[in-house]
C-alpha cells in the first residue's frame, strides 16, 4: 500500500517551523491538519472522560478505580457503558453522514434524511415483534437492522436515479416518503404487538441510549470500526468521488467498487448503531456541516474529525438527556432532533438562496 | 506507439446510434479539433477515448491495447480528460482540485513532494496560482475551467482530451486556453478537443475532424466550404486572416 512510507513522509513534513508551502496537505498546512485532528481527539477523549461524572449521584474516578462502592458500580455498570455507546454511535453516525454525502454528492444526505435509519428501525421492530433472537447465528435485531438499512438504500437509489443523474430534490422526497412508510409499518406492528413488546418498541424508537453489556459494546466496536477503517484508508478516493463519478474514473479510481463498498459500509454502520440505540437523527448532518465550514472538504481530515466530533457531540447530547429531567431520563434522539430540526431548516433556506434545490 | 486507433467504433444509446463505425487514428504530438453540431457524437467519441464509456462496439485501442482492457490507474497516467463543466457541491479549494489529478500517481493517503511540485507547475502553466486557496465554487467560469485544466495537467499525461474546453468563456480566456493547448501539442502532447467554434479550431488546431450524426464526414488539416455546408448546413465564406490563417465568415 505504501501507507507506511506516506506516513513517514507526512511526519517528516510536519514541521511547524518549515516553510508553509513545504508542508501542504492538500491546501492546508500539515500543521493545521495535525492541529485539527489533535483538537478533535482531545475533545472526544475529554467528553468521554467527563460525561460519566455527570448525573444524579455524585461519583469520582479515584473512588471508582479504588473499587469502592457504589462509585465503582455506577461508573462501570451504569454510566461508562452508556457513554461509550454514545461515543461509538455518534462517531459512526457522523462518518455515515460524510460518507452518504460524498457518495450522493449532496450535503443534505444523511442516514436519517434518506430513510436508512427508519429502514433499520423497521427491521428491528419486526424482529422484536416476531420474537426472533438469532438469525444466521447473529443477533436478530442486528441482522434485521442491516437488512432494513440496505433495503431502504436500494429503494432510495432506484427512485432518485434518473439515467445517470441523481436529483437532490427526488432524493430528499424519497427519503421523506420512505420515512413515513416505515413509520406507518412500525405503528402497525406496534399495534398488533403485546403490551410489553409495544413498550419496548416505543422506548427503543425514541432513540434511547441505555447501559449495555461490555461484550455487546465490543461487538458494536468491531462492526463499526472495521468498515470505518476501510473508509478512512480510501479517503483520498472519496475526495474524487465527492466531485463526480466520471471525475474519479478519469483519474484511475475504480468507481463502481468504491461506491459499492461505501454503500455497504454506510448501511452496516447505520444498521449496527440503530439496532442498539434506535434511530438517532441529525448527527450526520450537523457534525459534517460544521466541520466542512471550518476544515474544508478534504475527506482525509473530514472523516476522522467527523468520527471524533460526532462522538463528542452525541456524548454531550446524551449527558443533557440524562440530566435535564433528572431523575427521569430523556431519549437522546429527542435532544438531537431539537437541535437538528431547526438546523436542517436553516440549511434548506441557505441552500435555496445559493441556487440548489 | 502511443496514440489512439479506432476501428468501426459504434455506440448505441437507447436504440439510436450516436456513433456509427468511426475509424480514425490519432498519433504523436498534434492538436486535433473535433467539430460538429450538437448531438453529432463529439462528447460520446471523447468519453470512449477517455475510457469512460466501455460498452462501445468495435475497437478503440490506446498504445496498442484496447481502452477497456487498460488498467484504470495506468491509463490515467497516460490520458487525462477535461469535462465540459464541473459543478462541485463541497468546499474544495482550487489547489485541492488540482491535486486530485495526482491520484493515479500515488498510493498513500498523503501528497508527496512530487505531487505538490506537479500541481504547482500545472497551476503556474494555467495561471491559477493566484487563487490556489480559494473555494472552487467561488471562482468565475473562466477560472474554474483553468483549474480543471490544471488538474488534468497535474496528471502529467501524454494525451489530453477536452470536451468543449472554452465554450462558456470570454474571448480572452478562450484564446488563452487554445494558445496553451497549441503550445502543449508543440511540447509533445496529443491534444484532442471537441468544440463548436470553427474559427478557434481553424486558427489553432493542426487537424480538424468533422462529425455529423455520429459519422466522420471530414478529416483534414483545413476546413473547406463544402465540409462546413455538409456538417452544419450553413453557407460560409473562407477568408484569410492576418498571418495567413483561415477565417470563417458566416454573417449575412
Amino acid at each position: 500500500m505504501g501507507n507506511r512510507s506516506a506516513l513517514r513522509e507526512w511526519v517528516r513534513r510536519w514541521r511547524p517551523w518549515g516553510r508553509p508551502s513545504a508542508c501542504y496537505v492538500a491546501g492546508g498546512t500539515a500543521c493545521a491538519t495535525g492541529a485539527a485532528l489533535a483538537l478533535a481527539a482531545g475533545v472526544a477523549v475529554a467528553a468521554v472522560l467527563a460525561a460519566p461524572l455527570v448525573g444524579a449521584a455524585h461519583i469520582d474516578y479515584a473512588r471508582a478505580l479504588a473499587g469502592l462502592s457504589p462509585d465503582r458500580e455506577i461508573l462501570f455498570y451504569a454510566r461508562l457503558p452508556r457513554v461509550l455507546l454514545a461515543a461509538l454511535a455518534g462517531g459512526a453516525l457522523g462518518v455515515a453522514g460524510v460518507l452518504f454525502q460524498a457518495l450522493l454528492r449532496d450535503a443534505l444526505a444523511t442516514p436519517y434524511t434518506l430513510g436508512i435509519s427508519s429502514g433499520a428501525s423497521l427491521g428491528v421492530v419486526l424482529a422484536l415483534c416476531l420474537g426472533w433472537r438469532q438469525l444466521l447465528g447473529l443477533p436478530a435485531v442486528w441482522v434485521a437492522a442491516f437488512a432494513g438499512a440496505g433495503l431502504v438504500l436500494l429503494i432510495v437509489l432506484a427512485v432518485a436515479t434518473e439515467g445517470r443523474r441523481m436529483s437532490s430534490f427526488t432524493l430528499l422526497l424519497a427519503g421523506v416518503t420512505i420515512n413515513s412508510i416505515c413509520l406507518a409499518l412500525i405503528l402497525f406492528l406496534q399495534n398488533i404487538a403485546s403490551f410489553s413488546q409495544a413498550f419496548a418498541i416505543v422506548h427503543w424508537l425514541m432513540g434511547g441510549i441505555d447501559p449495555v453489556e461490555y461484550s455487546t459494546l465490543a461487538w458494536l466496536a468491531l462492526a463499526v470500526l472495521a468498515p470505518l477503517a476501510y473508509v478512512f484508508l480510501r479517503a483520498r478516493d472519496f475526495n474524487l468521488l465527492a466531485v463526480g463519478e466520471e471525475w474519479a474514473a478519469a483519474r484511475g479510481v475504480a468507481v463502481g467498487r468504491l461506491m459499492l463498498a461505501g454503500y455497504l459500509a454506510g448501511s452496516l454502520v447505520t444498521g449496527s448503531v440503530t439496532s442498539l440505540t434506535g434511530p438517532i437523527g441529525f448527527v450526520g448532518l450537523i457534525v459534517p456541516h460544521a466541520l466542512r465550514l471550518k476544515l474544508g472538504a478534504d475527506h482525509r481530515v473530514l472523516l476522522p474529525c467527523s468520527f471524533l466530533w460526532g462522538a463528542a457531540f452525541l456524548v454531550a447530547c446524551d449527558t443533557v438527556a440524562r440530566i435535564v429531567l433528572a431523575p427521569a431520563e430523556l431519549p437522546v434522539g429527542v435532544v438531537t432532533a431539537m437541535l437538528g430540526g431547526p438546523f436542517f431548516i436553516w440549511l434548506l433556506r441557505s441552500r435555496r438562496r445559493s441556487l440548489w434545490l | 506507439m502511443s496514440g489512439f486507433v479506432l476501428r468501426e467504433a459504434t455506440m448505441r444509446y437507447n436504440g439510436t446510434q450516436v456513433l456509427q463505425q468511426v475509424t480514425l487514428a490519432f498519433e504523436g504530438p498534434q492538436f486535433v479539433a473535433v467539430v460538429g453540431p450538437n448531438g453529432a457524437g463529439k462528447s460520446t467519441l471523447l468519453s470512449i477515448l477517455a475510457g469512460l464509456r466501455r460498452n462501445y462496439i468495435g475497437s478503440c485501442a490506446y498504445a496498442g491495447t484496447e481502452v477497456r482492457a487498460w488498467n484504470r490507474r495506468a491509463f490515467a497516467r497516460e490520458v487525462s480528460f477535461v469535462p465540459q463543466a464541473v459543478r462541485i457541491e463541497f468546499p474544495f479549494t482550487a489547489e485541492q482540485v488540482v491535486l486530485m489529478g495526482r491520484t493515479p500517481h500515488c498510493d498513500g493517503l498523503f501528497d508527496s513532494p512530487e505531487d505538490l511540485e506537479a500541481a504547482e507547475q500545472a497551476m503556474a502553466t494555467t495561471d491559477t496560482l493566484a487563487f490556489r486557496n480559494r473555494d472552487f465554487r467561488s471562482l468565475s467560469g473562466g477560472e474554474r475551467q483553468r483549474v480543471i485544466l490544471a488538474s488534468a495537467l497535474a496528471q502529467r499525461p501524454r494525451t489530453l482530451l477536452l470536451d468543449e474546453p472554452a465554450t462558456f468563456l470570454d474571448l480572452s480566456h478562450q484564446l488563452a486556453i487554445y494558445r496553451l493547448l497549441a503550445q502543449l501539442a508543440q511540447q509533445g502532447l496529443l491534444i484532442i478537443a471537441a468544440t463548436h467554434d470553427l474559427n478557434l479550431a481553424a486558427s489553432f488546431a493542426g487537424r480538424i475532424v468533422a462529425l455529423r450524426a455520429g459519422r466522420v464526414v471530414a478529416d483534414s488539416a483545413v476546413l473547406d466550404k463544402g465540409t462546413v455546408r455538409e456538417v452544419f448546413g450553413v453557407e460560409v465564406e473562407l477568408l484569410k486572416g492576418p498571418g495567413g490563417k483561415p477565417w470563417i465568415y458566416y454573417g449575412e
